[in-house]
């Protein structure tokens, strides 16, 4: 008995390790079909939503959320351009000093109320209310005044032009009603939440899954899609197959599955793929108080050594971009002719020895007796950052500088490292917000203890064009200015900028009216539809 | 007996006072605090905004003032509320994980203990036998296996590949609409691999102990007066042996009793099952003190109970131990 139990054993490792399954399956093309009410889409989340109150939430999942729950004024379009979403429209005072905003008539909260310029003036109140424990008050504290003149209006004024001001004006506004005059912290909506937006809260299984479902009296529209449907599922293997199981239909793809492990044709049957730019990137940082890296030609150096392209094809099968800056390429503030250190081993050798840097009899660099070398901190659990600072170790090896790697927990890179500026170099990444002040990363009042300016840079040319560049509201003048930011960088190179991820995410096939644009694919995600006869949930 | 327990019920104050002194310590020792968790890289974060979220959850308090606060809560059963932003007493966050995990780990222990007795007398009995052998070689592999690879391994073929059994999760979407006897079976469905998973990984360690006790007793005297005596082989081991070799396994069912609540993070992670080993990584992963120094009360509590319940049916089984504490 047992022994035939030993046998099933091993005949099902053997049957499972074998690599067969490509049941040959057609890929067949489905038409458009016609646009129909009904069906869930199930998306899977790696974490549970902390409160579904985003004002008071600061991680992906809760904001995932609360982002089909709740609108702003403001919003991102598919080209990343800020149109009307609670607002109708909004007029800037010539002198760029008001902003006053015209709501929507007739939209209705969850609960049937009507949505006002009250709750917009709550929202704001709330926000900067020292009581409210949120991340999200810094942009309002530069208003000076903000008013309701009427139902349908809110108006606020700056004490001096601030662009990025319109943008954060998209922070999800809360019903007044049901929130005022009670403690925020502590209110039933974290769990329970009331919003304008096109899906309503349904339910909440502590540690298995939220479902919303389609708000009819939606002002943009009921969507197609009847239920929205959050499997919280913290393993990224785990879920990948209950996607192919059917649990789930759709989740970001690394680059591997991506590439090579979703090539079958069943998959291709069953599933669309989507590829475009992720707004983030990933750069090598130098502590610029570190004498070794003061040298701008160094800088220089090290980028002409590291191959970028070895990096996007060995760390993302070449699904991604080389970054030469700080903005997400094809938006407006990216500058496409700007000319980055390409990879030429030879052209840093003579940087450095303009430097100072000789090669040695044992083929390292030293300057006054001392070999080039230093440390590339990372943080733990990012296998992509780890093997992107391998390939750099390898190719700065080359060139006879010795780089040492250490990878740490989170936590402690943040408090023992990066808050004490104890390091030489870091690999990490930045997202890119669709709006592109640079003050909080790279201004020099930005190096002070804890703040983002971490590496140190400081130029007054670069602090100048960022206060010019948030001080006006005329696009073609902020351009001017990050143009010239991305050639001082360029210049520069107070980082290796060195890749743009691709999004990889991936949806059941049954889900039509996909149209994937700059701003990814889940602008239009009320307009998605399941064709009647597809239908399943 | 009752003096017994009633010494060992007041040692257990000073004990679990050194417990939370302790783990109080070594939490503020590490890297990292809730509002760093919260907020680190944020652009729109200040360090005003920063002091101000300090203030608000009380860590801008010294550390004695803030630990006595706590005790001085926890004494009213109070555990506080979690650090979280969603802000909800740590109890509750507990009360809507354990049933799971106990549930979880109950069936599992069962299993284990219901397959790893008889395993371990079989392979006693029949000593060196290509049975034995067998046995040893599965149990091994259950033991060797990493807990993460056969589980993705049995998601795959069953749930991937046949298409049997659900992979993750507790319950399969819409059951709730089920009536109670199709909601019970989807529920064991879904409980099918993670209980087979953990079952196996700790049936080794269990039946060779099993196994091991049970070889020791049949070679005592009082077994061989027994078969001298002409019983029939059958009462010999059952009756006489079994019951000696069960003893110290009753020692390890109450070293299971802290283990039933405490969950784990591989395994409930990978089956995506929502209970306290998961609730536990993300409190410390966030460094959400109230929430880690709820679970860690609760979890020391339970393990010195289990403790105490290890010794008291020890001393109920066996009368030499009774004897000798009244004695």
């Amino acid at each position: 008995m047992t022994m035939r139990l030993v046998g099933c054993l091993l005949v099902l490792l053997l049957v499972v390790s074998c690599k067969g399954g490509n049941r040959a399956v057609e890929a067949v093309h489905r038409g458009p079909g016609v646009p129909a009410y009904g069906d869930a889409l199930i998306v899977g989340s790696i974490g549970e939503p902390s409160t579904l109150l985003p004002l008071l939430a600061s991680d992906t999942a809760s904001l995932d959320v609360a982002g089909n729950i709740y609108n702003g004024l403001v919003k991102y379009d598919k080209n990343l351009q800020l149109v009307g979403d609670l607002a109708k429209s909004w007029d800037v005072s010539p002198d760029g000093l008001a902003i006053t905003f015209h709501l929507r008539q007739g939209v209705k909260w969850h609960d049937g109320v009507e949505f006002t310029s009250h709750d917009v003036l709550y929202t704001y109140r709330v926000t900067i209310d020292p009581k409210t424990p949120t991340a999200y008050a810094e942009d309002f504290k530069q208003v000076k005044t903000a008013t309701a003149p009427d139902r349908y209006t809110f108006r606020v004024t700056y004490a001096k032009p601030f662009a990025p001001a319109l943008a954060s004006w998209g922070m999800n506004i809360l019903p007044a009603h049901l929130l005022e005059g009670k403690d925020i912290t502590k209110s039933e909506l974290a769990r329970h939440p009331i919003g304008t937006g096109p899906y309503r809260f349904k339910e909440w299984v502590a540690g298995q899954k939220i479902v919303l479902e389609s708000f009819h009296d939606c002002f943009e529209g009921r969507p197609y899609i009847d239920r929205y449907i959050y499997r919280i599922i913290p393993d990224s293997s785990t879920m990948y197959m209950e996607l192919k199981a059917g649990g789930i239909d759709m989740m970001d793809l690394t680059p591997v599955q991506y590439a090579r492990q979703t090539d079958t044709a069943e998959f291709v049957r069953r599933f669309n793929k989507y590829r475009y730019p992720a707004s983030a990137y990933t750069y090598l940082g130098y502590n610029l108080r570190n004498p070794l890296f003061a040298d701008k030609r160094v800088r220089q150096a090290l980028t002409s050594a590291i191959s970028k392209d070895e990096i996007v094809h060995g760390v993302l099968l070449g699904l991604g971009q080389v970054a030469k800056g700080p903005y997400k390429p094809g938006t407006w503030a990216y500058d496409p002719a700007i000319r980055d250190f390409d990879y030429n081993p030879a052209r840093a050798k003579a940087l450095l020895a303009e430097a100072g840097w000789q090669t040695g009899g044992d083929g390292t660099l030293r300057k006054n007796g001392q070999p080039f070398q230093f440390t590339i901190l990372t943080n733990q659990g990012n296998e992509q950052r780890l093997k992107a600072a391998q390939i750099i170790q390898r190719r700065l090896a080359k060139i006879g500088i010795e780089v040492k790697i250490r990878v740490l927990e989170w936590a402690s890179l943040l408090t023992n490292f990066i808050d004490k500026r104890n390091f030489d170099a870091l690999l990490m990444g930045w997202t890119i917000p669709p709006d592109p002040d640079l003050f909080d990363v790279w201004d020099s009042s930005k190096t002070g203890p804890k703040e983002l300016n971490f590496i140190g840079y400081k130029n007054s040319e670069v602090d100048r064009l960022i206060e010019a560049g948030r001080r006006t509201f005329d696009i073609e003048k902020r351009k001017r200015c990050y143009y010239r930011i991305q050639e001082i960088f360029a210049d520069e190179q107070p980082y290796t900028f060195l890749y743009v991820p691709d999004a990889l995410p991936v949806v059941n096939a049954r889900f039509r009216g996909i149209v994937p644009a700059p701003a990814g694919i889940g602008y239009n995600f009320i307009k998605w539809y399941v064709p009647k006869e597809e239908q399943v949930n | 007996m009752l003096n017994y327990l009633l010494k060992r019920l007041i040692m257990m104050i000073p004990l679990l006072l050194g417990i939370t002194l302790i783990t109080f310590a070594v939490i503020r020792l590490a890297p990292g605090e809730p509002v760093q968790a919260q907020t680190a890289m944020s652009p729109k974060i200040t360090a005003e905004t920063r002091q101000r979220l300090r203030e608000y959850y009380g860590l801008d308090k010294p550390l004695h003032v803030q630990y006595l606060t706590w005790l001085g809560r926890v004494a009213r059963l109070d555990f506080g509320r979690s650090f979280a932003p969603d802000n909800r007493p740590v109890l509750d966050k507990i009360k809507e994980r354990i049933p799971v995990t106990l549930g979880l780990n109950l069936i599992a222990l069962v299993l284990e203990f219901g397959l790893a007795i008889p395993i371990g007398v079989f392979a006693a009995t029949h000593r060196d036998s290509l049975y034995d052998k067998g046995i040893t070689l599965f149990v091994f592999l259950g033991f060797a296996v990493p807990t993460f690879w056969l589980a993705l391994l049995l998601m795959y073929f069953f749930g991937v590949k046949l298409g049997w059994l659900p992979i993750s999760g507790l319950h399969s979407l819409g059951s709730d609409r089920l009536p109670a006897l199709a909601r019970y079976l989807d529920l064991a469905k879904h409980l099918l691999l993670p209980v087979s998973v953990a079952t196996f990984g700790s049936l080794a360690g269990l039946s060779r102990y099993m196994r091991s006790n049970m070889l020791e007793v049949i070679r005592q005297d009082y077994i061989t007066t027994a078969r001298a005596k002409g019983l029939a082989e059958r009462t010999v081991i059952y009756r006489h042996a079994l019951r000696n070799a069960l003893l110290p396994v009753i020692t390890l069912l109450g070293f299971s009793l802290p283990g039933l609540i405490g969950g784990s993070v591989i395994f409930e992670t990978i089956f995506a099952i929502p209970g306290m080993g998961q609730l536990f990584y993300q409190g410390v992963m966030a460094r959400d003190y109230p929430l880690v120094m709820g679970i860690l009360v609760i979890g020391a509590f339970l393990t010195l109970i289990g403790n105490l319940l290890a010794d008291i049916s020890y001393a109920l089984a066996d009368p030499r131990i009774r004897h000798g504490q009244e004695g």
